[in-house]
């Protein structure tokens, strides 16, 4: 119900929204908490495990009982808090946990069962038999247990994350918060006001707290528009920050627009990363429960979360309220709903001296010991010295004490310190460094302790970030730290709840003791304590102090569990903003990419690249047959192909030539200008790296070719030799990957080709195998290399890439005017296995020049890099060496993958001889092909082996052959 | 997490690559031995406290780093340019 003239709600803005179906009215300015129990509604949940009747604990992040799942279909969110939700007009939310009603629970019947199914229930009885457990006991537990459930759909919800920094972060708005923002902020610092709440002010606004004789919250609103005012002042509301990270990161969650209707396709969260020289943890107190008989009715709250209602949304669960408490704070509480016109049933302190008077029965030395009303409180009974009462209410304020809320001091694994003077833990003082705590963070629960903590820290971290602290008057306020006298549980029989979303009982964590589980991280795998998407926010310090109690080891020996981030729960999607679909793969396109498409080329992904597979043409009905038309082609008349995803790398200086011979096994320093050179790269552990070509473009300038796998590892290899092996001499790298467009011309009409596109044509006594050069290409400054990847005659021609398109165009028409045309990856493919050329089938990390039968490629006259190690024991004897199959008998199928085995073993493991790395069918040859190591192989050709792939079920029989199979002599490339 | 590049100032450590410890820069001579050169390419000492480590900024400047930092409390105390660490 609503209070009359409380709460900042806007009464004049009426919003509908709806629950379970049914419609509600609230106000702007409520939560779905505050909505619901203004409007009478106080059952909001099922319980986890038991299915129990569950209402509004909380009025903040750390609530356990009331979640929802808003939204429909497969656009919906489960386990919202209801008390963190803000009401917008259309807003769905459904119930968790209940079927087929909130109203009447089914599973509502495991309530009765809980004898059997306390902590450690699940450990005992479906253990054995095991196919028990995944026939019946498993899905018989998920479909009863968890909370809500996720559509299923991908979420395709737009979501950001972003940068910040700052000099300093200030964490929370309360009054500590205020007090540090101001000071900073008049210093002139750079400062960061993160607030989880949707209004700015922490505890100002649930409280009828006076600073300097005007109501809290109109002191924060002053404070608050000074700080809009000041540039330096960066305010960021309903943003959580949930983790402390190294060297002064904090991650936080903005929730951007999930308080409405997102407009179009804007961003529903955002993801900060927020580096800050500094940070204070202003983020105020949790207040917990005291657990005793049937404390998780509906309509049982904390007393802070009561005043929250009643003074920031004027609403109440109830029109008769009793409080439970063992600290002065439940006195307030009290005397704010008397205040209010409400009836208060009773005061209950658990201190025999306490002290307190006011219009209400008060029992001192008392203690809660039963409550009644299945789906929402109607009463209560109570234990004092003189005899037992039964009280009603509607509602029931518990105050247990307050918790800093530490956890951000503790992600560096700092362990909090137990303060017996609050009974609550404090954060360790440098735990993490550069964040301090203060106001109620700290300990310090006054208003004006927390306004005078604040300002104190300020002034600590400007005079480290180099500011001066601008002097300070603070305000009046009460100064009183509330007393308390630590009260965990009320002793007696039944069931006194803890962790209430985990539906964790004081017995389940005696039981634990009892059972060996005495170490807190124990006790709380055995009865799952906090380990429910609140993590026990409310009730974990209660656990381990009923734990500390049943073994005897005391608070500060027992400890807590340990801290970890994200403070409160973090969608995937907002973490992972930007990370999915071309955020997560971008796409790489060359400059022919338009022209490949245009002829209905399939494009394969090639790393990020995206290369055409093969040109399809009218009347062709498989891949091969195009793949096989080309290779033809190829070697009878001319193709075209982009190659430009080769990386290339730019090397210039008077020590280049130097470098490559370092860098490469074989010698360039010899290699004159004007001509290219095939190179081979190894890893200093001996193992080959990449291949290539460079080309010599003049005495002191190379341009070197990898694979386009290798083109990044390769760039950074090099950077490291020069900077690390070569510091002080004169190399320059720079990577020119995509600054050129470069097709390959193969064919035996490749020079007519070229000539047609080439203002000066060539011949082949200017332009002989292996020649490079500056060409015009039709007005444009171009390059040409002669060298061949096919095995024929060929050229790669290379532009400035943003003639890459119009030149490739050019290319394939004239090609096609020759007899020739496009070709793909698949020809490629095929033409460079039927020669014999490798690639990163082949360089797969553990092959060495000498498998490769390129020993004779390393230079015995100079050092370079893997050089030592590759002639170590084992790299040159023995080996896996590298050979090329066909098949023979009956079946004509070679894959790659497939293991090599004697013809006269078993295809075991333990007789495996090598395995093929690349096959095709050789339209050439007329018959499959495959490239392969073999054991000792270059001595094994014309021996028949079998080839076995497991996976396909397929076995052949092979010889053994050298693997250049096509033109061995290399004449048709000269 | 971040490193202080001494071209470009403090950076994000998603701007970096990781090689390994600093002992990375000490190749021996061809003729230094296997044990030196299993040292060199093999062998790391895994410290609790106090190392060197290589780092590149490849989405950066292109500098390989000397990065000294605290593997027990993350701190980073200095970085500097390998080539300047080399020669
Ligand atoms: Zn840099």
């Amino acid at each position: 119900m609503r209070v009359a003239g409380r709460g900042i709600v806007d009464r004049s803005t009426p919003v509908g929204f709806s629950f379970d179906g049914k419609e509600f009215t609230g106000f702007a300015g409520d939560t779905l908490a505050s909505a619901l129990l203004a409007s009478g509604q106080r059952l909001i949940g099922r319980s986890f495990k038991y299915h129990r009747p569950r209402g509004v604990l909380t009025a903040g992040s750390e609530e356990p009982n009331a979640l929802v799942t808003t939204g429909r279909d497969t656009d919906r969110t489960p386990n919202v808090r209801a008390t963190v939700q803000e009401i917008y007009d259309g807003l769905e939310a459904q119930s968790q946990n209940a079927w087929p009603s909130l109203g009447f629970d089914a599973l509502a019947v495991n309530d009765l069962l809980s004898p059997f199914l306390g902590a450690g229930f699940y450990y005992k009885t479906f253990m054995w038999p095991v196919k028990f457990w995944e026939k019946l006991y498993e899905p018989l537990i998920r479909r009863a247990a968890g909370l809500g459930a996720l559509s299923g759909a991908p979420d395709l919800a737009p979501r950001e994350k972003a940068y910040a920094f700052c000099d300093l972060l200030v964490i929370g708005s309360g009054p500590a918060g205020l007090a540090a923002a101001l000071l900073a902020g008049r210093a002139g610092a750079d400062v960061i006001l993160a607030e989880e709440d949707s209004v700015f002010g922490g505890r100002l606004n649930g409280e009828a707290l006076q600073i300097d004789g005007q109501p809290g919250r109109d002191w924060a609103a002053a404070v608050l528009a000074e700080l809009q005012s000041l540039p330096n002042v960066r305010l960021m509301r309903r943003t959580t920050v949930t983790g402390a990270y190294d060297q002064g990161t904090y991650a936080a969650l903005e929730r951007v627009n999930l308080h409405r209707t997102p407009p179009g396709d804007a961003p529903i969260e955002c993801f900060w990363r927020i580096v800050a020289k500094r940070a204070i943890l202003a983020a105020g107190a949790q207040e917990r429960m005291i657990a005793f008989r049937n404390n998780d009715r509906p309509g049982i709250m904390q007393a802070s979360a009561v005043r929250s209602y009643l003074h920031r949304f004027g609403a109440v669960a109830g029109a008769r309220v009793a409080v439970f408490g063992n600290n002065d704070d439940a006195h307030r509480t009290a005397h704010d709903l008397a205040a209010a016109g409400l009836t208060v049933t009773a005061l209950i302190d658990t201190r025999p001296d306490a002290v307190v008077e006011g219009p209400f029965p008060i029992f001192r030395g008392a203690e809660v010991i039963n409550t009644a009303g299945r789906t929402g409180l109607h009463g209560l009974s109570l234990r004092h010295a003189g005899g037992k009462a039964d009280i009603e209410a509607d509602c029931l304020a518990v105050s247990g004490g307050w918790n800093p809320n530490l956890a951000l001091t503790c992600h560096h694994n700092g362990r909090p310190v137990w303060d017996e003077k609050i009974a609550a833990f404090v954060p360790r003082p440098g735990s993490v460094p550069g964040l301090e705590a203060a106001g109620a963070a700290l300990g310090v629960f006054s208003t004006r302790g927390a306004l005078d903590s604040g300002a104190n820290c300020a002034k600590t971290a400007l005079q480290a970030l180099g500011f001066k602290c601008p002097s300070w008057e603070p305000p009046e306020a009460e100064e009183a730290e509330p007393g308390i006298t630590a009260h965990w549980a009320v002793p007696g029989p039944g069931r006194a709840w803890l962790d209430m979303q985990n539906d964790v009982t004081v017995k389940d964590v005696k039981r634990a003791a009892q059972e060996g589980f005495s170490s807190v991280e124990h006790m709380k795998r055995y009865t799952t304590q906090g380990m429910a998407t609140d993590q026990g926010k409310t009730s974990n310090v209660s656990a381990l102090a009923i734990l500390a109690d049943t073994t005897g080891n005391g608070i500060p020996a027992t400890g807590t569990t340990t801290y970890r981030p994200p403070f409160t729960p973090v969608s995937i999607g907002a973490m992972g903003a930007g990370g999915w679909g071309m955020g997560f793969a971008p796409q790489r396109f060359t400059t022919s990419h338009a022209a490949s498409v245009d002829r209905d080329a399939p494009m394969v992904e090639v790393g990020l690249w995206y290369r055409p597979s093969y040109f399809p043409r009218t009347g062709e009905s498989s891949w091969r047959e195009s793949c096989d038309r080309e290779v033809t082609m190829v070697r009878e008349t001319v193709g075209v192909c982009d190659v430009s995803t080769l990386g290339k790398i730019d090397i210039q200086g008077k020590d280049a030539a130097e470098f490559l011979d370092f860098v490469y096994t074989n010698t360039f320093s010899t290699l004159p200008v004007g001509k290219c050179r095939y190179g081979l790269m190894l890893r200093e552990d001996g193992f080959v790296m990449d291949d290539g070509t460079s080309a010599r473009l003049g005495p002191e300038h190379f341009v070197m070719t990898t694979t386009t796998a290798a083109a990044g590892p390769v760039m950074k290899h090099l950077e490291f030799v020069r900077q690390a092996f070569r510091p002080g001499k004169d190399i320059r790298l720079i990577s020119v990957t995509e600054h050129w467009a470069q097709f390959s011309v193969a064919g035996p009409k490749s020079r007519e080709l070229v000539n047609a596109v080439l203002d000066k044509p060539i011949d082949d006594d200017g332009f002989p195998f292996m020649a490079c050069g500056a060409v015009s290409v039709a007005g444009t400054p171009g390059r040409l290399f002669r060298i061949s990847f096919s095995g024929e005659r060929a050229y790669e021609i290379a532009v400035p890439a943003r003639y890459g398109d119009s030149l490739y165009r050019l290319l394939v028409a004239q090609a096609e005017a020759l007899g020739g045309g496009p070709y793909g990856m698949e020809a490629l493919n095929v033409l460079r296995i039927e020669k014999g050329f490798i690639t990163h089938a082949e360089i797969d990390g553990r092959t060495t020049a000498f498998d490769l039968g390129l020993q004779g490629m390393i230079s015995k006259k100079k050092d370079c890099i893997g050089k030592t190690l590759s002639a170590r024991p084992g790299l040159m004897e023995d080996r896996e060496e590298m050979v090329g199959l066909k098949p023979v008998g009956g079946v004509m199928q070679l894959t790659a993958g497939a293991h090599l085995f004697a013809a006269t073993d078993k295809p075991l493991r333990q007789n495996v001889q090598g395995h093929v790395t690349s096959a095709c069918h050789s339209p050439t040859l007329g018959h499959p092909l495959a490239l392969a190591f073999l054991r000792n192989g270059r001595a094994r050709h014309g021996e028949t082996v079998k080839m076995v792939d497991h996976l396909r079920k397929i076995e052949t029989l092979c010889e053994v052959t050298h693997p250049v199979f096509f033109d061995p002599e290399g004449g048709r490339a000269r | 997490m971040r490193i202080p590049c001494p071209l470009c100032g403090p950076r994000d450590l998603r701007e970096f690559s990781y090689r390994g410890h600093a002992v990375g820069l000490d190749r021996p001579a061809p003729d230094a031995g296997e044990t030196a050169w299993d040292e060199f390419v093999y062998l790391r000492e895994n410290p609790a406290g106090p190392t060197q480590d290589l780092w590149y900024h490849e989405a950066g400047c292109g500098a390989w780093l000397v990065v000294e930092r605290n593997t027990v409390t993350h701190e980073i105390t200095g970085a500097r340019l390998a080539s300047e660490a080399a020669s």
